[in-house]
C-alpha cells in the first residue's frame, strides 16, 4: 500500500514533473478498490521523495455483502497493508505519463538514466532476500532488504514473510516503475482480481524489452501469472518469439531430466506398472481402485483389455472430477466409457459398490488412514467386499535414509499419518491374512537395496481357497 | 358377498374386456392402490388401446408395482390376466415381495362384455378378441390354486359383482394391537425347572400340576415364548405342557422354533433325522398319553411364524428376521424366520455359517430372537439374541420389555454338550465393537432426514454430506469415540447505533420477549473447544463405547479430530481429569464410569498456530509496519506545510487500531511448555451413564465445572457466571456491568443462556446460547480497522438468520445424538447425527458470525 520514489538528480524537484504532481500539494485519485494519494516528504534541491499511498477499503475488498461462503482469511488479511497487484494498478493509473516515459517540460530527464531511490516498506516475499537480489540485481540496482519481525513477543513463531526493501540505481524513471509495476505483484504471488489471458497481454507490454533478456524470466512470468501453466506457456512463447510446441518440448525435456533425478516420480510409475502386472498375473478382470486419486492406475488399467470393469473410489470429489478430467470421460468412445466408474466413498465405512470384483488395490492408501482406523478398513473390505485378490502397496520406511531430501524422522507426503518397516507392513498384513482367511505374499516396488530393502512394498492377498 | 383380502396382498383381477374390472376396482380400492394395464399404455403411448406398447406398458405396471409391494401396500393389478403366464409373473412378484397373492375373476356371460365394448367407440376389436380371452381363462381356472392363487373368488353375474363387498383381514402375524408389557423368553429345550423359576421371578404365579399346571400373569403382562421348548433338554413335554396352557389362557404367545417343527413332522409321520436331542424328547414322549402328542403337535402345527407387535415397534421370530420380511407372509419369510439363513459356507466345527442379519439390521422395529446360543444377550443395532444356551449349561434369559431389563436363571446344570464351546474366544470383539467397525456407506451418504426429539426434522442435503464424507474419514478420530459435536452459536441481534456491533441488551431483550424468566451469563472462554470422552479404564472404554485399544479417553476438536498428536500429553491430561472426577466426588456422585465434558482448552495459540501464524501474527506485523512508515512520511510532509492533517489523522487512527488489533490476539497466546501451562474450562456435562447432560439446568453445569476447577485449579478454570432476572432491571444492567469489564480486560465476552437447558419459547426450542462477543475481541473476526465508522456502519448489515437456524438444527442434531448414546441406541444411529452436524457445518453461512 505503500511506496516511496526519491531521486538525487539536479534539482531533485525535477521528480514534480516527470510524475505530473506537484511536490507542494497533496494528491489524491479514486480507484475502485479505494483511494491513492501521493504527497512529498521532502522536496529541496538535492533530494526529492514521493510517497504514493494507497487505502483500500478492507471492507469494500470483501465482495457484496460478506454474508456468503469463505474462509475468516477473505476478512482478516494483509491486502490493504502490503505491496501487492493493488499498487501495479495504483502506479499505473497515477505515475501513467511517468510509466509512459513522457514528460512535457522535462523529456530529456525523462529519457536519460538518473540516481532514483524505491522505498517499499512492506513486501510480501515468500522467496527471501535471494529472489530478491536475483530478479533486481540483473536490472541494475543496488539491493538493501530488512526482514520484518512477525511477533516480538513470540519470538517461537518465528520470522515474517514480509521486508523492507530498498532500491537504488541509476535508471530511468519509466523502467523503475514499470519493473515495479510488472515485479511487485509477482513477489507477493498473489492477484485480487482474475488472472486471464489479458494478463499476458500486459505483461508483454510493460516488460517486452527486459524481461526477455532477463535470466529469471520463466521464474517472473510463472509467479506473474500465478502459475497457470497453460498461460504461462503462452506467454513464454510469445515473450521468446517461439512456437508453443517448442516451449512445450523444452517442458518435457526438462521434466525428462527432472524424473531422473527425481526418483519418486520414476518411482510411481514403477508403482503403477507392478500394480498392473499382478493384476493382469492374477487374471483380474473386474478391478476396484481404492483410494484412485487422480485416476493414474484406472488410465494404464484401461489400456489392457482384460480389465473389463473398473471402479475408482475416492474420498476427495476435486481428484474424481480431476480424474474424470485426465481419463477424457467426453470424448471417450461409449465401448471404452462403459467400462470405468468413478464413485465418491470412504474407505472406513463398508460399502457394497465394492463388492463383486475380481480384484481391489489400495495403491499408497493406508498411510493416509490414522492407524486406529485400519481395522474399520480391514473389516469394509476384507470382511465384507472380500475380493478374491487384494494389492496392497505402501512407503517401506526403512528406504527413506536412501532419499537425501528427506530429513530423518520426516514422512515423505505431509499427510502420510504412518510409514511403515518391512517388519511392520508385514506383520499388520500377515494379521489381516489370517483373520480373513487370505494367503499373502509380498513383493518389492523399485530397486531392493540390499540393506534397506526397497521404496516401495507391496502385499499381494488371495482368498484363500480351503 | 363378501371378498377376503389380506391388508397386504396383490390383488390380480382376472377377466376378458368388458368385465367390469375397471369400475369394480374404482368402487373397492383407492384410485392408488390400482394399476391399469391400460393406464399404463396410455402413460407410454399416449393411447391406452395401443396394443403395440402393451410390453412397455407392462414393464411400467410391474415397476410400480415392484415400488408399491416394497413399501407393504396393497395392490391391484387391472389387467385381463387371463393367461396363466401372465398370472405366473404376478404370482413371482408377489412371492419376490413376500405378500400374498389374491385373485377375483369375472366370469360373466360373454354377451355382457360384448355389449359394453360396444358402446365404448375407442374399443373397435372384433367380438372375437372377447370370446378368445373368456376361454382361455375358463379352461385356466382350475388350474388358479396350483398357479398359488389360494385366495380367490369368481364373480359369474353382474349381480355377484354389484352385491360384493370387500373384507381386508389382518395376517396372522400382525398383532400390532397387542401392546404388551411383555416377557420375551428364550429357548428352553426342555429346561422345565429352570422355566418355572424364570416365570416366577418374572412375577407368574406356577400352580397345578406337571400334567395340569396353572399359570396366573402379573397384572397386564404376557410372556412370548422365542421357540424352541423341546430336545436335548430333561423334560420336553413337561415344558410343552406349561406353555400350551399359557398360550391357551392368554398368558403366553408364542412363536414356533425349528426344533418344535420338526418334532411336528415326526409326530405327524415324517420321515425326519432323529439328531440334536430330538431323541430324547421322544424317549420323553414314550411316557405321555396319545392325547397329549396328538394336541401338542397340532398346537405346534397352529403356530404362526413371527409375530409384529405393539404398533409394529417389536418384532418376535425364533431365529429374528429382517426389516423387508417383517408382517409379510411367505414360505421363504418362514425359513427365515425358523432357520435363519447361511452363506453357504461352512465353519470349522462342520456347522453352516449363518449369515448375520442383525449386523446389517437398520429398521425400526426391535427384534427379538433366540435360535443361536450365545454367552450374553447383547443388542445388536435394534436387535438382540435372548438365547443364552441354558441347556447347554448356560441361563435362561427373559427380556422384559418395553422397559429392556434382561432377567436370567442360571441352568442347573450342562444338561447337553454343544458341537461348539459357548465361550467365544479371548480375543474375539464384543457384539458392540464388532458393530462399530461396520459402519455403512448409506448410514451417512446422500441426502439424509433425520428425527429429532426436541426440536423438528433436520434435513441434511447431498452436497453437505459429501463435504462432511472427506472430513470425517481423512481427519476424525474413531467414530465410536466421536459422540457429539458441538454446534455453532448465534450472535444477538446487530446493535442499531453506537461503536459496537454486538451487546448483551440485544440477547437478553430477544429471551424476555420468548418468555424466558432467568439467564446465566457465563464468560466465553478465548481458547478452542474440546469435547473430553473420559472412561475410568480402558476396559470401560471397550465395554461401553466398544473402543478396542486406544486408551481410555480422548479429546477431539469441533470438527471431530484429536485435539493432541501428543497421546503421552493426552494421557496425562486424562489422568488429572480422572483424579479430579474422583477427588471431586464426582465419579460416585454421577453413577457412572464414564463422562463426556464440553470445554474450552487454553491458550488459543496452543491448536491454533497455524492461523495465528499464517494469518493474524501477518496482518498485525504489516499493518503494523505499514501505517508506521506512512506515518513517518506523512510527518515529514506536514513539517513541510502540506496539507496532510485529515490523512495524518486518519492513518493514526488506524494504526491504533492495527496495534489493538495486535493486543487482542495476543492476549489470548502464551506459550505452552508442559501440561501446566493448558488450562482447561469445562461448562457442559454432555453425558454419563443415563444421564444426557444438555437437559440438565446450568446450575448444575456450573456447579460441577466449579467443583472441578475447585479441586485442581492448576489445570482446570472456573467459568465465572452471573445470573439474571429478566424481571429486575437492576440485575440486567448489572450484567451489562460484568460485560463491559470483562471485554474492557480483554475478554471474548458472554454467552447468554436460559437457565434452564432446554428452553423453548413462543415458537418452540429456543437458542440454547446466544453469545456477546467484545468489541476488542471481533477485530480478529472482521479485521483490524472494523471500528472505523465509515466500517461499523457497512458491518451493521449483517444477516443472522442463516446462523440462527443453523445453530439450532445442529443443537437439536447433537441433543439426538447423546440421547442416541445415552441410550444405547446402534453406533450408526448416534454417527449419523454426528456426522450430521458435520454436514450441516459446511453450509454457506457468513463466518464471522
Amino acid at each position: 500500500m505503500l511506496l516511496s520514489l526519491s531521486t538525487t538528480v539536479q534539482p531533485a524537484t525535477d521528480l514534480g514533473y516527470l510524475l505530473v504532481k506537484h511536490p507542494d500539494r497533496a494528491h489524491e485519485v479514486e480507484l475502485p478498490f479505494g483511494t491513492a494519494r501521493v504527497f512529498y516528504p521532502q522536496a529541496d534541491e538535492s533530494r526529492c521523495t514521493a510517497v504514493l499511498m494507497l487505502d483500500i477499503d478492507p471492507v469494500g475488498l470483501v465482495r457484496g455483502r460478506g454474508d456468503g461462503e469463505g474462509s475468516l482469511s477473505q476478512y482478516v488479511n494483509d491486502r490493504p497493508y502490503v505491496a501487492s497487484s493493488f499498487l501495479s494498478v495504483a502506479l499505473k493509473r497515477v505515475f501513467g505519463t511517468a510509466m509512459a516515459g513522457t514528460s512535457k517540460g522535462r523529456q530529456e530527464v525523462a529519457d536519460a538514466p538518473i540516481p532514483l531511490e524505491a522505498e517499499i516498506p512492506v513486501l510480501r516475499c515468500r522467496g527471501g532476500e535471494e529472489l530478491l537480489r536475483n530478479w533486481f540485481e540483473p536490472l541494475g540496482y543496488a539491493v538493501d532488504v530488512e526482514r520484518l519481525p512477525l511477533d516480538t513477543r513470540f519470538l517461537e513463531w518465528g520470522e515474517s514473510y514480509y521486508v523492507r526493501l530498498r532500491l537504488s540505481g541509476n535508471v530511468r524513471l519509466r523502467d523503475l516503475l514499470t519493473h515495479l509495476y510488472v515485479l511487485l505483484p509477482a513477489i507477493d504471488g498473489d492477484k485480487h482480481y482474475y488472472v486471464g489471458n489479458d494478463e499476458i497481454d500486459k505483461l508483454l507490454e510493460k516488460g517486452g524489452t527486459w524481461l526477455s533478456a532477463h535470466p529469471q524470466r520463466e521464474a517472473i512470468v510463472g509467479r506473474y501469472l500465478r502459475r497457470h501453466k497453460p498461460l504461462v506457456r503462452a506467454a513464454l512463447a510469445r515473450l521468446l518469439d517461439d512456437e508453443e510446441d517448442e516451449i512445450e518440448a523444452q517442458e518435457v525435456r526438462k521434466e525428462a531430466v527432472e524424473e531422473a533425478i527425481e526418483r519418486p516420480l520414476s518411482l510411481n510409475e514403477q508403482r503403477m506398472n507392478a500394480v498392473v502386472d499382478v493384476l493382469r498375473d492374477l487374471g483380474a478382470r473386474r478391478v476396484v481402485d481404492l483410494g484412485c486419486g487422480e485416476g493414474r492406475l484406472l488410465g494404464l488399467l484401461l489400456k489392457d483389455r482384460q480389465f473389463e470393469h473398473l471402479l475408482g473410489i475416492d474420498v476427495s470429489l476435486r481428484s474424481l472430477d480431476y480424474a474424470a478430467q485426465r481419463l477424457h470421460f467426453d470424448r471417450m468412445p461409449p465401448m471404452q466409457r462403459e467400462r470405468i466408474t468413478l464413485a465418491h466413498g470412504a474407505l472406513t465405512y463398508r460399502d457394497r459398490r465394492i463388492e463383486g470384483f475380481d480384484a481391489a488395490c489400495a495403491i499408497e492408501v493406508i498411510e493416509h488412514m490414522d492407524l486406529p482406523r485400519l481395522p474399520a478398513f480391514e473389516r469394509a473390505l476384507f470382511g465384507f467386499a472380500k475380493p478374491p485378490s487384494v494389492v496392497i502397496t505402501t512407503p517401506n520406511s526403512e528406504y527413506n535414509v536412501r532419499f537425501p531430501a528427506l530429513s530423518a524422522g520426516k514422512f515423505r507426503h505431509p499427510d502420510h499419518r504412518f510409514e511403515w518397516t518391512r517388519a511392520e507392513f508385514h506383520a499388520w498384513a500377515d494379521g489381516v491374512a489370517e483373520r480373513n482367511g487370505y494367503v499373502v505374499r509380498y513383493a518389492p516396488v523399485g530397486v531392493d537395496d540390499p540393506e534397506v530393502g526397497p521404496p516401495t512394498q507391496m502385499a499381494i492377498f488371495t482368498r484363500d481357497a480351503a | 358377498m363378501t371378498i377376503r383380502i389380506p391388508q397386504l396382498s396383490l390383488v390380480a383381477l382376472i377377466g376378458p374386456s368388458g368385465s367390469g374390472k375397471s369400475t369394480f376396482a374404482r368402487k373397492h380400492f383407492l384410485a392408488s392402490e390400482v394399476i391399469s394395464s391400460d393406464a399404463c399404455r396410455a402413460l407410454v403411448a399416449d393411447d391406452e388401446n395401443d396394443q403395440s406398447a402393451t410390453s412397455d406398458a407392462f414393464d411400467v405396471l410391474y415397476y410400480i408395482a415392484r415400488k408399491r409391494l416394497a413399501a407393504g401396500r396393497l395392490t391391484v393389478v387391472d389387467a385381463t390376466n387371463v393367461r396363466p403366464e401372465d398370472r405366473k409373473r404376478l404370482v413371482e412378484l408377489a412371492r419376490e415381495y413376500h405378500v400374498l397373492p389374491s385373485a377375483i375373476v369375472f366370469d360373466l356371460p360373454e354377451r355382457v362384455c360384448q355389449d359394453r365394448n360396444l358402446s365404448r367407440p375407442d374399443r373397435d376389436f372384433g367380438p372375437h378378441v372377447i370370446r378368445n380371452q373368456q376361454q382361455t381363462m375358463r379352461k385356466g381356472l382350475r388350474g388358479l390354486e396350483r398357479e398359488g392363487f389360494r385366495n380367490f373368488t369368481v364373480l359369474k353375474s353382474v349381480e355377484d359383482v354389484e352385491a360384493a363387498t370387500i373384507e381386508r383381514t389382518k395376517v396372522w402375524n400382525d398383532r400390532r394391537e397387542e401392546h404388551g408389557p411383555f416377557d420375551l423368553i428364550g429357548d428352553v429345550h426342555g429346561c422345565r425347572d429352570e422355566l418355572v423359576t424364570l416365570l416366577e421371578r418374572l412375577g407368574y404365579g406356577i400352580g397345578g400340576t406337571r400334567e395340569a399346571p396353572q399359570v396366573t400373569a402379573p397384572e397386564g403382562r404376557k410372556a412370548v415364548f422365542v421357540g424352541d421348548l423341546v430336545d436335548r433338554g430333561p423334560d420336553s413335554p413337561g415344558v410343552l405342557r406349561l406353555v400350551m396352557h399359557m398360550v391357551g389362557n392368554g398368558t403366553a404367545m408364542c412363536v414356533p422354533g425349528n426344533h418344535d417343527v420338526k418334532l411336528q413332522r415326526k409326530l405327524a409321520g415324517r420321515d425326519v433325522r432323529v439328531t440334536h436331542g430330538l431323541a430324547e424328547t421322544l424317549e420323553q414322549l414314550q411316557a405321555e398319553p396319545e392325547e397329549f402328542k396328538r394336541e401338542a403337535a397340532k398346537f405346534i402345527d397352529a403356530l404362526v411364524s413371527h409375530y409384529v407387535l405393539d404398533d409394529g415397534k417389536l418384532v418376535v421370530a425364533h431365529a429374528g428376521l429382517k426389516q423387508e420380511l417383517q408382517g409379510r407372509t411367505s414360505g421363504r419369510v418362514r425359513e427365515f424366520a425358523l432357520y435363519g439363513e447361511t452363506t453357504g459356507e461352512t465353519d470349522e466345527f462342520g456347522l453352516p455359517v449363518r449369515y448375520d442379519w442383525a449386523r446389517d439390521y437398520r429398521g425400526p422395529a426391535m427384534v427379538v430372537y433366540g435360535h443361536t446360543p450365545v454367552p450374553e444377550a447383547e443388542w445388536v443395532n435394534r436387535t438382540i439374541c435372548i438365547d443364552t444356551g441354558c441347556v447347554f449349561g448356560g441361563k435362561l434369559t427373559a427380556l422384559r420389555y418395553p422397559e429392556k431389563e434382561l432377567v436370567s436363571v442360571a441352568a442347573a446344570r450342562e444338561y447337553y454338550a454343544p458341537i461348539k464351546p459357548l465361550i467365544p474366544a479371548e480375543d474375539a470383539m464384543t457384539a458392540q465393537a464388532r458393530e462399530a467397525t461396520l459402519l455403512d456407506l448409506e448410514d451417512v451418504s446422500g441426502k439424509r432426514v433425520i428425527e429429532t426429539r426436541v426440536f423438528r426434522t433436520v434435513t441434511i442435503r447431498e452436497e453437505n454430506s459429501i463435504a462432511a464424507l472427506e472430513v470425517m474419514s481423512r481427519f476424525a478420530i474413531d467414530p465410536r469415540w466421536l459422540v457429539y459435536l458441538p454446534p455453532t452459536m448465534a450472535p444477538p441481534e446487530t446493535a442499531k447505533d453506537g461503536d459496537l456491533l454486538e451487546r448483551p441488551q440485544e440477547a437478553m431483550a430477544f429471551f424476555r420477549q420468548e418468555g424466558v424468566a432467568s439467564l446465566v451469563c457465563e464468560e466465553k472462554h478465548m481458547g478452542s473447544r474440546a469435547v473430553i470422552v473420559l472412561c475410568r479404564d480402558a476396559a470401560t472404554a471397550q465395554r461401553r463405547l466398544g473402543i478396542g485399544d486406544d486408551g481410555r479417553g480422548v479429546l477431539y476438536t469441533r470438527t471431530g479430530r484429536r485435539f493432541f498428536n501428543d497421546r503421552d500429553l493426552e494421557n496425562a491430561l486424562l489422568d488429572r481429569l480422572d483424579l479430579a472426577m474422583e477427588h471431586a466426588g464426582l465419579w460416585d456422585e454421577l453413577q457412572s464410569d464414564w463422562i463426556v465434558l464440553d470445554t474450552e482448552l487454553m491458550p488459543w495459540s496452543a491448536k491454533a498456530q497455524e492461523l495465528l501464524r499464517e494469518q493474524y501474527a501477518p496482518t498485525g506485523a504489516a499493518a503494523t509496519s505499514a501505517l508506521s512508515a506512512a506515518g513517518e512520511w506523512l510527518a515529514a510532509a506536514a513539517a513541510r506545510g502540506i496539507d496532510v492533517q485529515g490523512w495524518q489523522a486518519q492513518n493514526a487512527s488506524r494504526h491504533a487500531d492495527a496495534t489493538r488489533f495486535v493486543d487482542a490476539y495476543r492476549h489470548y497466546c502464551w506459550s505452552v511448555n508442559n501440561l501446566n501451562d493448558l488450562k482447561i474450562a469445562p461448562f457442559h456435562v454432555l453425558a454419563s451413564e443415563g444421564l444426557m447432560g444438555l437437559a440438565r439446568d446450568h446450575r448444575w453445569h456450573l456447579d460441577v465445572a466449579g467443583r472441578l476447577a475447585a479441586t485442581d485449579a492448576a489445570l482446570f478454570r472456573q467459568t465465572r457466571h452471573l445470573y439474571v432476572d429478566l424481571a429486575d432491571e437492576a440485575s440486567v444492567a448489572a450484567a451489562v456491568q460484568w460485560w463491559e469489564t470483562l471485554t474492557a480486560e480483554g475478554g471474548e465476552g458472554m454467552v447468554i443462556k436460559p437457565v434452564e437447558g432446554l428452553a423453548r419459547g413462543k415458537r418452540g426450542l429456543l437458542q440454547p446460547a446466544i453469545k456477546c462477543r467484545g468489541r476488542e475481541y471481533l477485530r480478529i473476526i472482521y479485521g483490524p480497522e472494523y471500528t472505523e465508522p465509515q466500517n461499523l456502519e457497512r458491518l451493521r448489515q449483517r444477516g443472522l438468520r442463516a446462523k440462527q437456524s443453523l445453530a439450532i438444527r445442529e443443537f437439536a442434531l447433537g441433543i439426538e445424538g447423546l440421547q442416541r448414546f445415552v441410550d444405547r441406541e446402534p453406533l450408526y444411529r448416534v454417527h449419523e447425527c454426528v456426522f450430521g452436524v458435520l454436514a450441516l457445518e459446511s453450509e454457506p453461512v457468513d463466518v464471522r458470525l
